[in-house]
């Protein structure tokens, strides 16, 4: 997948500013994503016409245990999250139902990539190519269940 | 094994495991409430309408449980048509343990599990909420999971579990007057961080464990969540024992560390040292001594929360209010119609009454931002919950400290942060 970024260089990004408690009782995928980051980012929402990948620090999605927060990235348009590390749920989450893809990366690799670049993730060979700025990294590759769960389009596609 | 990884060995057939194994187990209870739960019901809906899965049946409607208690009392037509799908469903499926608002016993999902008993030592417990790690006080591996996974669950009867390290907290002694297991595990997550226990589990034990109530000690697993951690644990014991037969369980297998249990690092604490704190905006683990804040102005006093209004949790508040009168908005939100109505029965209800604060039924109402008190922009809030983000119990720019019942009723009184033991 290709796109550009956003990025968010801050630790513990929580589930509650991603989509905030009072939106728990909306369950239609289109009614969240009007609502996703409103507590962290009033910006998002234009910013995200031109970006569908979110790069940003550790511990991201803490906190709640909401699905909605993943749903409503990905209705947002979403593709992936490039963080230096997730809270468990949140990556669950986000593999199980196939929302977005999260990807953990290294300091140097999310000190390198800036707001806007243009990234290309290839999670076969675990690169991310940043064209931007002509340069390749590569990203933490995903243990062997969670990428079969990936590979399949969620944890009901896949077979064990 | 310690006691997470047996459990988690016992419920996948697995003679050994160590931390960081990838497996399938087999799950004993599990919990769904008016948020996960119509997130099931859409999940359902959007794979039988791509044709993944046909579900006729669920794999066994007696291990699953429902509660409501994010949005009750319905707090507008999406929150009561959210619960009148959620009927819907437990009729369709044949889910008999459905606790309804204002149908007798019914609350605030993880201190139900401990109310109704619905949990027993030994057991695998997965909800749909991330403070279902709460329930590990009870000897059980208990962890919070999103609605994919519930459904998942709930069709299945399994699910993939990595196998967690342990950290293990040792609290050596009893807890000084005043100050309760909530600065226990304040201090822990201000020690640690909000990630010092991603992943992993946090294990309870030693001399001041023993000593704690059950309650107290479900307050520890509570907020382990706050840490990141997978699951909280404590080892059962007599107490467990008694506690969950009073409310009806007695069947089960109780689960021990081995002898030669392991633990990824222990943290040693002397109960004597330790005194009440509170955390301040906008982190759980930005924790403070009460008596270095003591001055902030409140605005309210918010005594609720599956981690604050367990029936303990009310005593000792109403320890601190008997005779006394708030100075500031102050409510309390007993955790279940259970512990409400212990509560009205042995006079609480009315000292919280006669000291001018509202009784209002369970629900997790403002602790989550939902409803019933939720704060306005720059409102200052002293809460017996778990959570202080950004706009957590309202708007944005509001602020929440978190403390314990004894906390928050002192500083309902001055209107100030307080400790207790300064009143």
């Amino acid at each position: 997948m290709k796109g550009n970024v956003i990025k968010y260089a801050q630790d513990n990004i929580d589930t509650d500013v991603i989509l905030p408690g009072p939106y728990l009782k909306l369950h239609e995928h289109s009614e969240l994503a009007e609502h996703a980051m409103e507590g962290l980012d009033p910006e998002f929402h234009s910013k995200v016409k031109n970006a569908n990948i979110i790069v940003t620090g550790n511990n991201f999605g803490c906190g709640s245990s909401r699905e909605h927060a993943p749903i409503a990235l990905s209705a947002s348009g979403i593709k992936a999250v490039l963080a230096l590390s997730f809270a468990r749920i949140f990556y669950r989450n986000s593999v199980d139902g196939a929302y977005l893809l999260p990807i953990e990366i290294d300091e140097a690799t999310y000190t390198d990539i800036s707001e806007k670049d243009e990234l290309e993730i290839n999670t076969d060979n675990n690169s991310i190519i940043n064209i931007t700025k002509n340069k390749t990294y590569s990203m933490k590759p995903f243990p062997e269940l969670i990428k079969k769960i990936i590979d399949a389009g969620g944890l009901f596609k896949y077979k064990p | 094994m310690n006691i997470t990884e047996k459990i988690l060995a016992k419920a996948s057939g697995e003679s050994k495991l160590v931390p960081g194994d990838v497996i399938f187990a087999n799950v004993d209870k599990v919990m769904l409430h008016d948020v996960s739960g119509p997130g099931v019901i859409k999940t359902f809906e959007k794979l039988e309408k791509d044709g993944v899965v046909k579900i006729d049946k669920l794999f066994d409607p007696s291990m699953i449980w429902v509660t409501e208690d994010h949005f009750v009392p319905s707090v507008d037509k999406i929150s009561a048509a959210n619960i009148s799908k959620l009927s819907n469903f437990t009729k369709k499926f044949g889910i008999k343990k459905h606790f309804k608002y204002g149908m007798g016993q019914y609350g605030i999902c993880h201190s139900m599990s401990h109310e109704e008993g619905l949990v027993a030592p030994g057991e695998l417990y997965v909800g749909g909420d991330s403070h279902t790690n709460t329930t590990g006080a009870l000897g059980a591996f208990a962890c919070g999971l999103g609605h994919t996974d519930i459904a998942y669950v709930i069709l299945n009867g399994k699910l993939w579990f990595k196998v967690p390290e342990t950290l293990y907290f040792k609290l050596n002694g009893k807890l000084p007057d005043g100050v309760m297991a909530k600065d226990f595990i304040l201090k822990i997550i201000g020690d640690i961080t909000t990630e010092g226990g991603a992943g992993k589990a946090m294990q309870f034990g030693g001399s001041g464990i023993s000593d704690m109530s059950v309650e107290s000690r479900l307050t520890l697993t509570n907020m382990t969540t706050e840490a990141g951690a997978k699951n909280g644990i404590v080892e059962p014991d007599q107490k467990v024992f008694d506690y969950i037969e009073k409310r009806g369980l007695t069947n089960y297998e109780p689960v021990y560390n081995d002898d030669d249990a392991q633990y990824e690092k222990t943290f040693d604490y002397d109960a004597s040292e330790l005194e009440p704190l509170v955390a301040k905006p906008f982190s759980p683990d930005n924790v403070s001594v009460v008596r270095e804040t003591t001055g902030v102005e409140l605005d309210k006093s918010y005594i609720g929360s599956c981690t604050g209004a367990k029936y303990e949790d009310l005593v000792e508040a109403a320890k601190i209010l008997k005779g006394k009168e708030v100075k500031i908005r102050t409510e309390v939100l007993p955790a279940t119609i259970s512990i409400y109505k212990r509560a009205t029965e042995d006079g609480l209800t009315q000292i919280f009454i006669n000291s001018g604060a509202v009784v209002g039924p369970p629900t997790c109402g403002a602790c989550c931002g939902a409803q019933m008190g939720v704060l306005d922009k720059d409102e200052v809030c002293v809460s017996t919950t778990n959570r202080n983000f950004p706009g957590r119990m309202g708007h944005i720019e509001s602020k929440t400290y978190l403390a314990s019942p004894l906390v928050a009723a002192a500083s309902a009184i001055t209107g100030k942060l307080t400790d207790p033991r300064d009143l």
